[in-house]
């Protein structure tokens, strides 16, 4: 486990390092916005990650409530952190990104906005892992997962149709669409580098996550057991 | 602030975010190790 | 609650002084906030009364399955909101002059649709709260980033028909969805939440 463990992360270290390379000197620049427009090859990489996170977290969370599997319950908890971690990036950087591009920090672009309240959604629900009490916080969070996730929907859509009023800038100009494919490769490796990441940290949290719950349990054991020495 | 400090920033900014999780990972990692130690005894 | 009501209208009428144009278009939103915060309060009191005699622990060995528990709640506490809400409309009518270009039973419709979604999804997020720290807090915490697209609806809705600028359909019909969808999603969640102890 250890050696498995210790090659996965020397491999992540190795396309993490080839992406940076992609992003920074490999991939053309860019002709109207110049340099910092390689902010895309980590903005939307993030995105993307993040995403697949919180997909992974709404499917760990419906089928734990149908089965009511602790690991499962771990994994949840697992790929809502590290989806806001990501999700973090992705907000940090696309302002930093827009600056100099538009001369604005922020714009009510149906994207930007909906990955804002999607962080807020699983923000909140770290915060009722954190603040709840009792055996069965995990059927609780697995809920709001649930919620969390079939709101995304209706956010993209409301954002679209109720806020999107004035022309927006478009950010990145569409992924994949028209893109040289020297940039497309910079894109898909850092990509790939992120969510090898993304499961490298899932990993660690998931085993972290683990033997909390398996402390907890040999704590509770104990206390039943009267501690007979 | 031109251009390229704000390319400088955003990755400065990607990785400080990483790392904070990281150390965050392994203080709670050291907690956890801590309470499997008093259990064994 | 009424006089809180009261006091939330009248401190965004001090807070924004806009002129009779744009009252017009900020208003929707200001009346949303203002009764989202008003529904807060009164939903973080909907399931802690259950809590004081153990009447909720009756509940859970009732042969009455969830759902209907739930729905009665959310019932109660609807109506409890609209009351509110049509106290406080009218003053915001006032403090605002505020004249409808659309028709009004938009805006009523509006009203409607929009508490419906604040209640349902206030009601089973209370009822989750009721087991953390800091349940007060906890609420409005759960409920405000869910809710962030049937406020966007809401307020479209509403001022679309203040102004006359636009249709409210869609966004009528948005919330129509929306509280379906929420409706359901709590309705087939909540024996998982009031069994969870």
């Amino acid at each position: 486990m250890k050696t498995a463990f210790i090659v996965f992360s020397l491999i992540v270290f190795a396309l993490l390092t080839n992406g940076l390379y992609q992003a920074l000197v490999a991939a053309p620049t860019e002709a109207t916005m110049g340099d910092v427009q390689r902010i895309f090859y980590y903005h939307v990489p993030s995105a993307w990650t993040a995403f697949l996170c919180f997909i992974a977290n709404f499917v760990a969370s419906i089928i734990y409530l149908a089965k009511r599997n602790q690991k499962l319950d771990a994994f949840a908890f697992a790929s809502a952190e590290v989806g806001v971690v990501f999700c973090t990036v992705v907000l940090l950087t696309g302002p930093i990104w827009a600056r100099p591009v538009w001369g604005i920090w922020w714009t009510w672009d149906a994207r930007l906005t909906s990955t804002l309240v999607l962080w807020l959604i699983y923000v909140s629900y770290l915060v009722l892992r954190r603040y709840a009490t009792g055996g069965q916080t995990a059927t609780i969070a697995a809920a709001l997962a649930v919620f969390g996730f079939i709101d995304v929907v209706f956010v993209y859509m409301a954002i679209r149709w109720f806020r999107t009023q004035h022309p927006q800038p478009v950010v990145g100009g569409g992924q994949g669409s028209g893109l040289h494919p020297a940039m497309l490769h910079a894109l898909l490796m850092n990509f790939l580098a992120f969510a090898m990441y993304a499961g490298l940290l899932l990993w660690l949290r998931y085993k972290l996550e683990r033997t909390s719950h398996l402390v907890e349990e040999a704590h509770a054991a104990r206390a039943i057991a009267g501690d007979a020495r | 602030m031109n251009k390229t400090q704000y390319l400088y920033a955003a990755y400065v900014v990607t990785w400080v975010v990483h790392i904070a999780y990281l150390g965050y990972l392994a203080r709670k990692a050291a907690r956890v190790r801590r309470e499997v130690e008093d259990l064994k005894r | 609650m009424l006089f809180f009501a009261l006091l939330v209208v009248v401190i965004f009428s001090f807070s924004f002084e806009p002129t009779s144009e744009e009252a017009q278009r900020i208003s929707g939103g200001l009346m949303w906030v203002a009764f989202l915060f008003a529904a807060v309060v009164a939903l973080n009191q909907t399931w802690a009364r259950e809590l004081r005699n153990q009447v909720l622990d009756a509940y859970r060995v009732s042969p009455a399955p969830g759902w209907s528990l739930f729905l009665a709640k959310t019932i109660g506490n609807f109506l409890f909101v609209m009351v509110l809400e049509c106290l406080m409309a009218p003053l915001f009518v006032v403090f605002y002059n505020l004249r409808s270009v659309g028709p009004e039973s938009m805006l009523a419709l509006s009203a409607v649709l929009g508490t419906w979604a604040l209640v349902v999804n206030g009601t089973f997020f209370a009822a989750m709260s009721l087991r953390t720290r800091a349940r007060e807090i906890m609420l409005p915490l759960l409920l405000f980033p869910i809710s962030i697209p049937a406020l966007l609806a809401m307020v479209s809705a509403t001022t679309a028909t203040l102004t006359g600028d636009s249709s409210p359909t869609l966004a009528l019909e948005f919330l129509a969805v929306y509280d379906l969808v929420f409706t359901i999603v709590c309705l087939l969640l909540f024996d998982t939440v009031l069994h969870a102890e």
